[in-house]
């Protein structure tokens, strides 16, 4: 669907998320079939062999999160798809690519839950399952995209961060961005910015694969190029081998840790609209945030101060942006698809200041303006 | 002799690994190394090349130990790593190592599919018929009416047979040998690593320490002596030889070994079965198939075809 004049196409979020990959040098993809983002591995399927790249359909998504992490560990760049089910199921091996520090793309595209719930509705009742849905204390990233451009543009985003910290990233879609087709223009090939892990500028001999760095991010050697190490998902020393030492997991915890709160100004990423002179503020991400928008032109349109905070970054939260608003805001407004999720974080970094109400639902629906509109007016 | 040993050892064993290792004294896990190194080593494969994958368990803390590619997953699902390694690159001999409880419990749907993608990796399982490193619960693998940890009244399931369950899911080499057999061990080892296409060696061996005590086996010793009397060398069960037979699954090759409903599954009449308690060791299957990677470079071929369109 490529319009002739602008490079401008019509796009359905998975398209976007699979030219995403592919332009940030995705060549490997394991998934199992789930509604709804089996469009993502269906449109793979087909473009990835003819880049001379791999998709393969595993048994499960135990395997898939399993096949992901091996390709990356032999260099090559990597992801999946699935919704709440599967997103259950690569739990385990997501807690590995932690540990072991090893990049790879998750995207979630969120389904009603809990269990088989609404296989073919939207929900966001993912968003602490992807913070902490993997045992032991873990740090992680989620990204949440609210348009069909933003599907591409934190796809990419997602491999960058993923590459640049070593860790696996989320994409936390739901299932009417990712449904959706929208014109959108990407950016011409060749602009957009592609970053790769770091690896080792020494010899085998003096590598040592776990080291610690100024940035805490060690380099990473493609298995098969020399460099012989040992990768666990057993707590480890510098070069990789089992530890039960104090002295040797505290470091390896902290550097683990430390890698992402160092560089917490880069990592999030929202959007301020008319926050400025703000009373009212919605806080959303994903779909919702659509809704959240009009409902603050409409707010504005009754002479009402109100603005939006659309989260881009779901994880690590994002404290300093819901700070920034409460010189101005008595009213925190967060809608979610969910039990609220997102604003009991806020309510937490907010400690009593503004007031801070949900508008939740979790009946298959999108939240709708009205809804939104209702509530505020309830309380203004 | 001796100055062989020390050569592979300084070869293949990691210097900067401090040793002893995890096991328990008389482990069979040591004689499986020991093999694996020896076969390596006959096929000339460089280190470098070499990703030796595992899961969890007592077998899985066998690559630790050696100069190879190393890469020790989580339970059960040491194939799937494998399987992204090899996909990704598919110029590397991928080796993966795993027990019973590994392979075919908690890993057994990713054991069939790998046999039957016949993606070209080597599964060598160690079946010692119990979780050792978590002392003694009984496995898929642990007969009928044995003792563990967790069927202190008898166990009351059935057993898998691991080499005959690769067969029918589709592996393309698959051997069974034990820790007694040595050089049948090294030879089994090699012809898979050659093979391409999915290749299993199941290792039968022991746990004296749990396995044995709990059964009044002995130790390492005695449980060694018992694999020598009770594996059957294919030939010599009456088998007919691999060659001039025809590919794929054959039913007369199916013996289960330990106790439990043997005999039974021949229904040839052309050989003999070995007596129930007895199971085979040798090739049971050596078949050749295009392997995953070689069939995916057509569906490369056919993308960019369609791409050109």
């Amino acid at each position: 669907m490529k319009s002739r004049r602008s490079g401008e196409r019509l796009l359905q979020g998975s398209e976007a998320v699979a030219e995403a990959a592919l332009r940030a040098g995705c060549r490997f993809f394991a998934g199992y079939p789930i509604t709804p983002a089996t469009e993502i591995a269906e449109i793979m399927s087909v473009r990835l062999p003819a880049v001379n790249g791999t998709f393969i359909q595993m048994e499960d998504e135990i395997a898939s999160m399993g096949a992901i992490i091996g390709a990356s560990l032999a260099g090559t760049k990597s992801m999946t798809a699935t919704s709440g089910p599967g997103f259950s199921l690569m739990q385990e091996n997501l807690g590995y690519a932690i540990m072991a520090e090893i990049p790879c793309v998750v995207v979630n595209v969120m389904r009603g839950g809990p269990s088989t719930g609404l296989p073919t509705m939207p929900s966001q009742g993912d968003v602490m399952q992807a913070r902490w849905g993997t045992h032991g204390d873990h740090p992680i990233l989620v990204l949440s995209a609210s348009t069909v451009r933003e599907c591409y543009d934190f796809t990419l985003r997602a491999f960058n961060l993923s590459e640049e910290f070593r860790i696996p990233v989320i994409l936390l879609l739901d299932e009417i961005v990712v449904h959706m087709r929208e014109k959108v223009a990407l950016p011409p090939e060749g602009e957009a910015l592609t970053v790769e892990r770091p690896r080792p500028r020494v010899p085998p001999e003096w590598y040592i694969p776990y080291e610690d760095t100024p940035a805490g991010i060690p380099a990473m050697a493609d298995f098969g190029e020399g460099y012989r190490y040992h990768v666990t998902g057993l707590a480890h020393d510098i070069r990789g081998f089992p530890t039960e030492r104090p002295d040797e997991i505290g470091p390896l915890m902290a550097r683990l840790f430390g890698k992402i709160s160092q560089r917490m100004a880069d990592i999030h990423s929202g959007d301020f609209y008319q926050t400025e002179d703000a009373g009212i503020v919605i806080i959303a991400y994903g779909s919702v945030a659509r809704t959240a928008r009009r409902s603050v032109r409409i707010l504005r349109e009754r002479g009402i101060q109100a603005g939006l905070l659309k989260l881009n970054t779901l994880w690590p939260f994002m404290r300093k942006a819901v700070e920034s608003l409460l010189p101005t805001a008595r009213i925190l407004v967060v809608p979610e698809m969910n039990v609220g999720q997102i604003s009991r974080e806020v309510k937490r970094v907010n400690q009593g200041r503004a007031r801070v109400v949900g508008v939740n639902k979790m009946d298959g629906t999108l939240i709708t303006p009205d809804e939104i509109l209702e509530r505020v007016m309830e309380i203004v | 002799m001796t100055t062989e040993v020390t050569k592979l050892i300084h070869k293949y064993l990691r210097h900067d690994k401090k040793f002893p290792h995890v096991w328990c004294p008389g482990c069979g896990i040591g004689i499986i190394l020991g093999s694996l190194i020896r076969a390596i080593d006959r096929t000339g494969l460089e280190k470098n090349d070499v990703v030796l994958v595992s899961g969890i368990g007592c077998s899985g803390r066998l690559p630790v130990y050696v100069d190879f590619n190393t890469l020790h997953t989580t339970h059960g699902r040491a194939l799937t790593f494998a399987t992204g390694i090899k996909l990704a690159k598919p110029r590397l001999k991928v080796i993966v190592i795993m027990g019973d409880g590994d392979a075919v419990a908690i890993g057994g749907n990713h054991f069939i599919h790998a046999a039957r993608r016949n993606i070209d990796l080597t599964a060598i399982i160690v079946n010692n018929g119990i979780y050792g490193m978590t002392g003694g619960q009984y496995s898929p693998t642990t007969p009928y009416g044995m003792t563990s940890t967790t069927s202190r009244y008898t166990n009351i399931e059935h057993a898998f047979y691991i080499a005959e369950l690769a067969v029918t899911a589709g592996a393309a080499f698959v051997g069974r040998g034990t820790v007694f057999h040595v050089a049948m061990l090294d030879s089994l080892m090699e012809k898979a690593f050659m093979k391409q296409g999915f290749s299993v060696v199941e290792v039968v061996s022991h746990c004296h320490t749990y396995y044995g005590k709990l059964n009044r086996m002995g130790d390492a010793v005695e449980m060694l002596k018992w694999q020598r009397d009770h594996a059957v060398p294919i030939g010599a069960a009456g088998l007919a030889p691999l060659d001039g037979e025809p590919a794929g699954y054959s039913s007369s090759r199916f013996v289960p070994w330990f106790t439990g409903p043997a005999g039974s599954a021949s229904d040839s009449g052309r050989t003999m079965p070995p007596p129930p308690d007895k199971f085979t060791i040798g090739v049971l299957a050596d078949r050749d198939m295009p392997a995953y990677e070689e069939e995916y470079e057509k569906i490369r071929k056919r993308a960019r075809e369609a791409e050109e369109k």
